[in-house]
């Protein structure tokens, strides 16, 4: 018996130290083997994965659909105020087959990539600084965190005025409403890691560079990622808040322009596609980059409860 | 001082006349500017290849003893000096980092010691093997037990190869089946890599089952009270008669150093 360790141990005193090794050996295997972390339940099949996840957006779509038919029926408002189902999902394919949807979609997610990238540039080095300076963190913390709350639409005649109507003026609007995220968030990742980490570090012999680069970074990536997430979000709002009001041939069709086209034209169907257009970029972000991005994050350092 | 001479065991007993491992003289600490002494007068002497524990009631001090002589925090007062440059360190928690694998843990102590990148790998699992975790360090921090944590902790500390070990309450976590077996590892360990042991723990008998020599620490002001010689043979068992015996005569003396707070 594995538990048996007093009587093992007693025997093995008299008896030959190769007998001895061999039996703690084995104590140690029984113990490691009991003590295993509990196994995690099973993966779920695909049928419960639909039933559990699939399906219930699904049903709330189509009761949300329901309801649109039965207020464009009762005519609560004019048609061309609000065009029913059938209707929108004309202007969607027509917007999808002149190709139109596939443009504007291009052009606004090009344009919220490189945003994207750019504010995670500056963003990561801000946040990297104010954690490093206590000064710099007392001085820009509050301005940057106040930014966070501040609408980035707010900024769009600002940089009208200064960059005139062009792609340097979505860019700085895109800029100041994702790059106070990024750098909040990993700012609060890298407050967030335990101290006794980076006495690990220390006590290893890490030198300061070592220890940001080995410790302190990846342990804070959990928060980093966290703001990551809040910052492409702000960056896409932004980015359509900006294409909304700078209108011009020039420029470009994104989603925002394409919003505004339905707008000029009193469109509601073709405004209602470039919601629905929005929409969707949107949650294919979320789930094809972010969502697992944070699942395999979090999985390999064993935080999450369920699968 | 008093000496329990049992046996001599000759293979293991330190050699005073070499230059000492870890040579604490007059250390004191004070934490705030006029506040209490947290130690005061500390002198403990530790020879090449002695394991020796520090004992004593929770806020004694031992921790921070301990990081004085790791080069944390430096003394108020007084000298420290360790042969090494760098003793090895163990926590009471594994402090493990998460997003490594448990081979990337021990390696990440090659590295910081600047073993080439291509020796890592199988220097890792060489030290995984020494501690029972042979074929193992593909696992991650969360699929490992406590007992198996606390090993490949070990095994980053034996990574440091530095001669000085110093540990801190290391199995004050464990339940009681999986700190015997520890017990067991870390004294075959200690034997077999001539490691210099300084030892924390508030536990008795584990002091008087590890130690060459235990060392009683008294609290309010921290300060070295008494110590004792342990001549007992290992491999040692807790519950052997000879240990038990000294763990009582330890205790009855810890008692009399914790009551004389009470008034």
């Amino acid at each position: 018996m594995a538990i048996d360790l007093p009587r093992s141990r007693r025997g093995s005193r008299e008896g030959a130290t190769d007998g001895r090794a061999g039996e703690d050996r084995s104590v140690v295997a029984g113990l490691d083997a009991l003590d295993e972390a509990p196994l995690l339940p099973p993966r779920s099949g695909p049928v419960r994965v639909f039933v559990g996840s699939v399906l219930p957006p699904l049903i709330f779509l189509a009761l949300l659909v329901g309801v649109w038919q039965l207020a464009y029926v009762a005519r609560i408002k004019p048609p061309y105020a609000l065009p029913g189902p059938s209707q929108v999902a004309q202007t969607f394919w027509e917007t999808v087959q002149d190709g139109r949807a596939f443009d504007a979609i291009w052009t606004s997610l090009s344009r919220g990539a490189f945003g994207f990238v750019l504010s995670l540039a500056v963003g990561t080095l801000l946040g990297l600084a104010m954690w490093a300076s206590r000064w710099l963190r007392a001085a820009v913390g509050p301005i940057v965190s106040g930014l966070q709350s501040l609408p980035s639409v707010a900024w769009v005649p600002a940089a009208i005025i200064w960059f005139q109507l062009s792609n340097a003026a979505i860019y700085t609007v895109v800029l100041l409403g994702a790059v106070p995220s990024i750098a909040n968030g990993l700012l609060s990742g890298m407050k967030q890691v335990p101290p006794l980490f980076d006495r690990v570090g220390r006590v290893l012999g890490l030198s300061t560079l070592g220890r940001i680069r080995y410790v302190l970074l990846p342990a804070a990536l959990p928060g980093y990622l966290g703001g990551l997430r809040q910052g492409w979000a702000f960056a896409w709002r932004s980015l359509m808040a900006a294409e909304l009001i700078t209108y011009s041939p020039k420029l470009g069709l994104g989603l925002g322009q394409l919003l505004n086209i339905g707008r000029e034209l009193s469109q509601m169907s073709l405004v209602i596609t470039s919601i629905v257009l929005i929409l969707l970029v949107g949650i294919a972000i979320e789930l094809l980059v972010f969502a697992p991005l944070e699942r395999s994050v979090l999985n390999r350092r064993g935080l999450t409860a369920t699968r | 001082m008093t000496a329990h001479a049992l046996t001599v065991d000759s293979a293991t007993a330190p050699d005073a006349t070499a230059a000492p491992a870890v040579s604490v003289q007059g250390v004191s600490q004070v934490f705030t500017r006029g506040g209490p002494p947290v130690l005061q007068g500390v002198d403990l002497t530790v020879a090449p290849g002695e394991f020796v524990c520090l004992l004593g009631a929770s806020g004694c001090g031992k921790s921070t003893l301990l990081n004085l002589i790791a080069g944390l925090v430096s003394p108020t007062a007084g000298r420290i000096e360790v042969s090494v440059e760098r003793p090895a360190l163990m926590f009471q928690e594994p402090a493990l980092l998460p997003w490594l694998t448990a081979s990337g843990n021990v390696e990440l102590a090659l590295r910081a010691r600047g073993v080439a990148r291509a020796a890592r790998k199988a220097e890792a699992e060489r030290l995984l093997e020494v501690v029972n975790l042979a074929g193992q360090g593909g696992k991650r921090v969360h699929e490992l037990s406590g007992g198996m944590r606390q090993r490949v902790a070990l095994a980053r500390a034996l990574a440091q190869d530095s001669s000085v070990l110093l540990m801190d309450e290391p199995f004050a976590a464990l339940d009681a089946i999986t700190r015997d077996v520890l017990h067991q590892e870390l004294t075959r360990v200690w034997a077999e890599q001539k490691l210099s042991v300084v030892f924390v723990t508030h536990n008795v008998r584990e002091a008087a089952r590890l130690g060459q020599r235990v060392v009683l620490m008294g609290s309010r002001p921290g300060r070295i009270v008494r110590e004792w010689r342990v001549d007992i043979p290992q491999p040692r068992t807790i519950e052997a008669p000879d240990v038990s015996a000294l763990a009582g005569r330890i205790t009855r003396e810890l008692h009399k150093e914790i009551s004389r707070h009470g008034h």
